[in-house]
């Protein structure tokens, strides 16, 4: 798309240009000094409501789109699935046309399904913010790691990132791909078989490759991402057990030494502890996933200011 | 913007020189109405009063031997026109590293027109703390008939009464290619 992300919907890192990614992220930056403020909120978005309807479990997202939502000043509603009209049978289409009606500026949402952002979005009048879909897209997850890289490498381009575990049904995974790949990194993924999809042949010519080996993705890695493994989906035998997923695939710092000497550790959390990442590896000063959380405020903030209606920066 | 291109200067009404003399006054004044440089924060309002107020910090420091407090507000999120104008215009970042309790805080911009951008800055400034007082210094004023709010400057570098249809430009080398300050009207159609 051509014109710039401004007053317009996010639904995926996949349909922005790596000029709107930039802008994004220096908008982020400039935001971030607010939360280190006596008084944390300014007045840019009073009066415009936004709406954070969350069809799924999430407690770091919410709060973070809640209180990006509140340090705007702008009222934010928060709406779950347990009270919502859903568990009375009203179709999703119907639940969207009646919230536009109260008329939100914003309506940030999460939903087990992939592309519900996109069909509210032909709906509502309300900018569309995409806040987990299905295996789809997570973009602000993806904006946040990217700030988290940036912070610390300076940059992206040029980086080499190993992006480790369900890969399959990450949506993590996909938006922080796009991302990535858009700024001019080298993506490689690794993951049980089972977990790794076969459909990424698009992505190889820009710059991603899937490795058997997860030795193989670190090696020599400047970023390791560590996803989280779905134990929700442990019925449906994807790897035999957790113990055996810990022992191949959890990120010790054997594994860790294989990455370069200043590699960073990213997981978007929440996270089991000695499965997917051994705990003294997450508590190491190599893992920035408190960082990660920190800049998600300011992700979100940048997000809610340009979608209704703001400017991006250029530091 | 696409508009100033257009525009015609009508006049030069200070070079680099009269800037320079004009900001040393200022300093001059700053310091002698506060008795000193103890407690003074001098505050540039982006972007053009951050260089003025880069500049009267450093004219402060060789006055009395000490360098006042100085930070940079960008009043872009206290704007009183961001539902109104098109698109939000770019945020930059604010700067206000040292506390602004009990201080003496000098407000610099370079132009004092409507004075929405001082009240703007003012809001922003009281979200910070508690200032001792606030004041404000502005390299040129347009003049009290344009004013939309009742805010007046305590220090002024040069009076500069205005049509509402000229565009006082303030060109500093930090931004542009001469060191002037210009008016600059739209050409007849």
């Amino acid at each position: 798309m051509d014109k710039p992300f401004r007053r317009r919907d996010l639904l995926g890192i996949r349909d922005l240009t790596a000029a709107d990614i930039t802008g994004i992220l220096d908008t982020a930056e400039n935001f971030r000094e607010i939360s280190t403020r006596e008084v944390k909120k300014v007045p840019a978005l009073r009066g415009k409501t936004v709406i954070n309807l969350f069809f799924e479990s999430s407690t770091r997202t919410r709060t973070s789109f809640e209180l990006a939502a509140k340090r705007l000043s702008a009222d934010a509603v928060n709406i779950s699935i347990s009270s919502s009209s859903l568990s009375k049978g009203e179709t999703l289409l119907d639940t969207a046309l009646n919230l536009d009606a109260m008329a939100p500026d914003c309506i940030v949402v999460r939903h087990s399904s992939a592309g519900v952002p996109h069909q509210l979005a032909k709906v509502s009048k309300a900018a569309i913010i995409n806040a987990g879909d299905g295996a789809n897209e997570h973009p602000t997850q993806a904006l946040l790691d990217a700030m988290t890289i940036r912070e610390h490498k300076r940059k992206i381009d040029g980086l080499e990132v190993a992006i480790v575990g369900d890969i399959l049904h990450s949506r993590v995974a996909r938006s922080n791909i796009h991302l990535l790949t858009k700024l001019g990194a080298k993506v490689r993924v690794a993951g049980p078989g089972t977990l790794v999809p076969s459909d990424f042949g698009y992505l190889v010519e820009s710059g991603l490759t899937v490795c058997d080996h997860v030795e193989e993705a670190i090696d020599g890695a400047d970023v390791v991402m560590i996803l989280r493994i779905q134990r929700e989906r442990q019925d449906s035998a994807y790897f035999p057990t957790l113990r055996e997923y810990a022992i191949h695939y959890g990120l010790t710092n054997d594994r860790l030494d294989l990455a370069k000497k200043d590699a960073i550790v990213l997981h978007p959390g929440p996270m089991n502890r000695g499965i997917e990442i051994a705990s003294d590896v997450a508590d190491s000063s190599r893992s920035l996933i408190l960082d990660q959380v920190k800049y998600g405020v300011a992700v979100r903030m940048a997000v809610l200011y340009l979608s209704t209606g703001g400017s991006p920066s250029q530091n | 913007m696409a508009d100033e291109f257009h525009l015609v200067e009508k006049s030069r009404i200070m070079d680099s020189t009269a800037i320079n003399r004009g900001l040393r006054r200022l300093a001059t004044e700053i310091v002698e109405k506060n008795h000193g440089a103890e407690d003074l924060y001098i505050v540039g309002i982006r972007r053009r009063g951050v260089p003025l107020a880069e500049r009267i910090a450093d004219k402060i420091e060789k006055l009395e031997g000490n360098r006042p407090l100085y930070g940079i507000l960008d009043i872009t999120l206290y704007r009183d026109d961001l539902s109104t104008v098109g698109a939000n215009p770019v945020v930059n970042r604010t700067h206000l590293d040292a506390d602004v309790d009990g201080k003496i805080v000098v407000l610099v911009d370079d132009v004092l027109y409507t004075g929405r951008t001082i009240r703007a800055a003012m809001d922003q400034l009281m979200d910070f703390g508690r200032p001792k007082k606030v004041q404000l210094a502005v390299l040129i004023d347009r003049g009290r008939e344009h004013r939309e709010l009742p805010i007046q400057a305590d220090f002024i570098g040069k009076l500069v009464p205005t049509k509402q249809t000229e565009i006082i430009k303030v060109m500093l080398k930090e931004f542009d290619d001469v060191e002037a300050v210009g008016i600059f009207e739209k050409p007849a159609e």
